[in-house]
């Protein structure tokens, strides 16, 4: 049984963000960090395998510097690392990404009994596509927003977490599941994995190593054969801050129909 | 120094860990109750802060003293007695075994001190015995099998929580000065040790600090660390190494300076304008940051040196000390200069800082000591 997690490396956007002439994001020019929700899928893995004793690999595609984020997954546990590189695949939209991604995994080797897991969405385009695109392609079943993970043999029993309540789900291996923020705290790198982590094994896959899979449609993947054209990229206008306001219920609301009426809104 | 992809890596880490588990409510607690916090080591021991130093082979990790040096500092940036609590192990501690022990003792002692299960200490200072070590009057009697131990250590740092602690005493009762001095790992539960009560400090409040009182004390004689009436020699190899640490906990705290004075001047407004924008503030400012860049560079070398095991290593970590332990304190007053009145008041980061800062250029060899090994490795050469 191995565990195979999906992780992006992302701007972060607590800094600027830099945008390119096509629309999409100049991420060379910005800060980059592990994708929040992959981070707990990654804490999820490596639970189980605290547990279980698992094998744990993380796949990445984007650009040779992403190695940096693999190097510090191994560091945190993660045993191996695949690296999904190409020109032919930079730009790709969620649609492309999933199939070479679901074509590294499967190049990898999926077997009965593992689990893909991937975060639930990344907070640079937002989309929450790509896992459950990934799941379609391999032909396996899926469970997405998992707010809590058991494992009892191939069978896994999962909470998912949804805006208005809670649903559980019982799924047979091999499946995919995205994790969310409340299923767990993500550890730190170990002093002994940051020592480790840089002769551990870092695969690289490129476009010779996956375009004869028959998931690759040379057509549909990279900035030319993604469907999704983006128009307009933007850093979105700050909310300023909310105002409270302070005493009783009828003292508030007074003041809240004075403000409301002076800004003519009621 | 431009730092490689492991050592960049390894400082990200120490900075995650101390920026996010330093929290104000635990380093609030450190200084109310004065009390160690057992979870914080645990927590610390799990990540294996215990044992960077630590060989592999001895259920550590390894590091060199570089990453050692950048953990220090990382922590001491955040807190500078929560840098202590993973720093004895690596150095004062676990020092003196990896420098003098057989592999038997090497075995037994370090691998539950780097897994945080065991905390070892360094006993070496005594009510008469500071600056001068070599004046030590603790004695250790051999007795058949035993050695039997008696005197008096003060200002050891974590005896209250100590399992063990590596002690030096006099074997060689007739042979003066430094020479005739032992070593030796006594188990702190052994009937005749005892405690005095924990000191009451002016700064790294959180980590105890007390005596330790022996008494007719036997100890096996597989205690005796490296070769009889030789242990002095290893003391001094040891502080060389804590030497290191503390030169990298006061760049830590010097950093922490700046870092308050910078974001204090650009919000303190007087006379209509952030007080940033006299250059009587700047100017400490610009002050501060060469103090501690100068300091970092110092302590980074003198690792670096000691890590391609140079003869310069010993005099380059007690110039870092002395300079890195005087400019954190030059820095802890111009930040609390800056920070004014509320410099002053309790609330405020520089209050302690100044404190903490205080205790570097007197632990593990006075400014002044360092100045007496720097000079002698120059002028009796």
């Amino acid at each position: 049984m191995k565990i195979l997690v999906t992780v992006k490396q992302v701007p972060d956007t607590s800094g600027k963000v830099a945008v390119k002439e096509d629309g999409t994001l100049d991420r060379a020019s910005m800060q980059t960090i592990i994708n929040p929700d992959d981070l707990n899928a990654i804490e999820a893995a490596l639970t189980l395998k605290d547990r279980l004793g698992c094998k744990v690999v993380a796949f990445t595609m984007g650009p040779p510097p992403a190695e940096g984020m693999l190097r510090e997954l191994m560091a945190m546990g993660v045993d191996e690392t695949v690296l999904i590189t190409a020109r032919e695949f930079g730009g790709s939209d969620t649609y492309a990404t999933s199939q070479i991604i679901a074509a590294a995994i499967d190049t990898y080797g999926l077997e009965e009994e593992d689990i893909v897991l991937a975060g639930r969405q990344a907070i640079d385009g937002d989309t929450a596509q790509v896992g459950p695109q990934i799941a379609e392609k391999l032909h396996i079943p899926q469970v997405t927003y998992a707010g809590d993970i058991e494992k009892d043999g191939r069978t896994l029993t999962i909470k998912r977490i949804l805006e208005d309540g809670y649903m559980t789900i019982k799924v047979k291996t091999p499946c995919l599941i995205t994790c969310i923020k409340e299923l767990n705290t993500p550890r730190y790198m170990t002093v002994l994995g940051t020592e480790e982590c840089f002769d551990m094994p870092l695969h690289i896959m490129d476009y010779n190593t996956l375009k004869d899979h028959p998931l690759i449609d040379a057509t549909t993947i990279g900035l030319k054969g993604s469907p999704t054209n983006i128009y307009k990229s933007f850093t979105p206008p700050q909310k300023g801050a909310g105002m409270m306001l302070e005493g009783s219920g009828k003292e508030t609301a007074k003041q809240l129909v004075s403000i409301l009426t002076d800004k003519h809104i009621i | 120094m431009i730092l490689d992809k492991k050592h960049a890596l390894q400082q990200k880490l120490f900075r995650q860990f101390a920026e996010t588990e330093f929290t104000k409510e635990i380093l609030d607690e450190l200084e109310e109750t004065g009390e160690f916090n057992w979870e914080m080591h645990k927590k610390m021991a799990k990540y294996g802060f215990m044992g960077v130093k630590i060989p592999k082979e001895y259920g550590g990790a390894g590091c060199d003293h570089l990453t050692y040096a950048l953990m220090d500092e990382e922590f001491a940036r955040q807190s500078a007695v929560l840098a202590l609590y993973a720093n004895t192990s690596n150095s004062l501690g676990g020092g003196p075994l990896l420098l003098a022990g057989s592999k038997e003792q090497k075995e037994k002692y370090l691998p539950p001190v780097a897994r945080g299960e065991k905390i070892l200490v360094f006993a070496l200072t005594e009510p008469g015995a500071g600056s001068d070590a070599g004046g030590t009057t603790t004695t250790a009697i051999q007795d058949g099998d035993d050695f039997i131990i008696n005197g008096r250590k003060c200002f050891i740092s974590g005896a209250p929580m100590a399992d063990w602690c590596i002690l030096f005493a006099k074997t060689d009762l007739s042979a003066k000065g430094s020479r005739g001095i032992s070593m030796f790992i006594v188990d702190m539960h052994l009937p005749g040790v005892s405690l005095g009560a924990p000191e009451k400090k002016m700064g790294i409040v959180g980590y105890p600090t007390s005596d330790v009182v022996l008494e007719d004390v036997r100890v096996p004689k597989d205690c005796l660390i490296g070769k009889l009436n030789k242990g002095f020699q290893t003391a001094m190899k040891t502080l060389d190494g804590g030497r290191l640490g503390v030169a990298a906990q006061a760049v830590g705290i010097a950093q922490a300076c700046l870092d308050e004075s910078v974001k204090y001047a650009k919000e303190r407004k007087q006379f209509g304008r952030p007080i940033a924008d006299f250059q009587g503030v700047s100017f400490m400012i610009a002050e501060m940051a060469t103090d501690v860049e100068a300091a970092r560079q110092l302590v980074y070398h003198a690792a670096q040196l000691k890590d391609a095991g140079s003869e310069e290593a010993s005099k380059a970590c007690s110039i870092a000390k002395f300079f890195a332990s005087e400019a954190a304190n030059r820095c802890a007053y111009k930040a609390v200069q800056i920070h004014g009145g509320y410099g002053y008041i309790k609330e405020y980061k520089v209050e302690k800082l100044y404190r903490d800062a205080r205790i570097t250029s007197i632990y593990e060899g006075t400014s002044q000591v360092q100045e007496i090994v720097i000079s002698s490795n120059l002028l009796r050469k």
